[in-house]
């Protein structure tokens, strides 16, 4: 990935023509949903971004969990008493990443003063029943299975605006009230095994895709049940 | 020839066009042939299973504003696979030295961006590639990749087919047809 430095993580090489990742942004506009987005997959962080910006959201993409702590300024131990609060709306992250899984990544901004209340989102290929549980457990807002769609994006836009008014009236955020919880029903499907989680509380459940084994990640989770 | 030049008079448009009536006429039935031609390409690569849905999620991503999006997603994904093959590559050269660990982590990142472009049966492979991993079976390894290297190549050529059939759509002043798959 790329060691610029910098919180756009595309070279300038692979930004050209796509039209996104600007290194200088424009000015926030202050009623702009901001989404900071975190995978260690270029061609995710595309594809992530895109899905937000179609969906009017700025967004700023990382490529790993300690540059996402860099930018919300959470990375040194400092209080972040004198820092400017940066306006992060949302949070979405893939899980599996090498370094600090997103799960930790979840940890720290939960622990922190600044981001505690800033809804995580999480994402990953995996529908692992345990996974899952542990990131709502930690305070995650919402699990995305991964290859996210549109839909998904638009259902996590469409409870943070409501979250974001909340917000600005100085009120605590509250958690929004998932929507109804649909029948688990199994569905099969002709292409290769997809499950979609609706809510935190409900899932479509494929037969094939959904493992109750211990949640490990090999290469770099690093650790089990 | 009476009539074309009574439509020039009509049109004035046309007397500073070089583009005839004719040759407008002759336009829309090539639009139109290669709006079929498209339509009917891209729907024998999902039956065929080249693609699946995710492919057309990302289509729906795709807009004035961002015309060409759709193939630099994938051509950043094809990059991806070559960089990652080569990597996968150098594990298994060893037959008593292969870095197993390294191998997940390369199919792990090749089946990740192969689901999220919808390259169905580039992500088919990496899942056996997967299962060959997990035992450490050196030789279904081999010939994962070597699968895995042939489908995504295999992939590049039809969709570069398909990019270039929009692009003569677009050239000969039409719209890329909207093709809705379940």
């Amino acid at each position: 990935m790329a060691k610029d430095g910098g919180v756009s993580c595309l070279r300038r090489s692979e930004m050209i023509g796509i039209g996104i990742g600007e290194l200088e942004s424009p000015p926030l506009d202050s009623d702009q949903v901001h989404v900071l987005a975190v995978d260690d997959s270029l061609v995710d962080r595309i594809v992530i971004e895109r899905l937000l910006r179609i969906t009017s959201c700025k967004v700023t993409a990382v490529d790993s969990g300690w540059r996402a702590l860099e930018f919300l300024g959470l990375d040194d131990d400092k209080a972040a008493v004198e820092f400017d609060r940066l306006k992060v709306d949302l949070i979405i992250t893939d899980y599996c990443m090498p370094g600090m899984t997103g799960y930790e990544l979840l940890k720290k901004i939960k622990e922190s003063t600044s981001f505690k209340e800033v809804p995580v989102v999480i994402m990953s290929s995996e529908n692992v029943m345990t996974r899952i549980d542990r990131c709502l457990e930690e305070g995650a807002e919402d699990f995305l299975l991964k290859p996210v769609k549109l839909a998904d994006v638009k259902r996590l836009r469409s409870y943070l605006t409501r979250d974001v008014k909340v917000f600005a009236d100085g009120n605590k955020r509250n958690l929004t009230t998932p929507p109804p919880l649909p029948p688990l029903s199994a569905t099969s499907s002709m292409e290769s095994s997809k499950s979609t989680v609706e809510s935190p509380l409900s899932m479509v459940v494929d037969d094939d895709a959904l493992t109750m084994s211990p949640d490990v990640c090999n290469f770099s989770c690093g650790f089990a049940d | 020839m009476v009539l074309f030049v009574c439509f020039e008079q009509l049109s004035p448009i046309f007397l500073y066009n070089s583009v005839s009536w004719s040759t407008l006429a002759m336009n829309t039935t090539v639009v139109a042939q290669l709006q079929r031609q498209f339509q009917d390409y891209i729907v024998s690569l999902y039956q065929q299973g080249f693609l699946d849905s995710q492919f057309s999620e990302l289509r729906k991503l795709q807009d004035e504003g961002s015309p060409d999006f759709v193939s630099e997603v994938v051509s950043l994904f094809f990059d991806d696979c070559s960089k990652l093959i080569n990597t996968m590559s150098r594990s298994l050269e060893q037959p008593d030295n292969v870095d197993f660990k390294q191998l997940d982590s390369g199919v792990h990142q090749l089946k990740g961006s192969s689901s999220s472009v919808g390259a169905r049966r580039v992500k088919n492979v990496c899942i056996s590639f997967k299962e060959c991993c997990d035992v450490q079976n050196r030789e279904g390894c081999l010939r994962c990749l070597q699968q895995v290297d042939y489908e995504y190549k295999m992939l590049k050529t039809k969709l570069q087919d398909l990019f270039n059939l929009e692009q003569q759509i677009l050239q000969a002043g039409g719209t890329i047809p909207q093709v809705d798959i379940n």
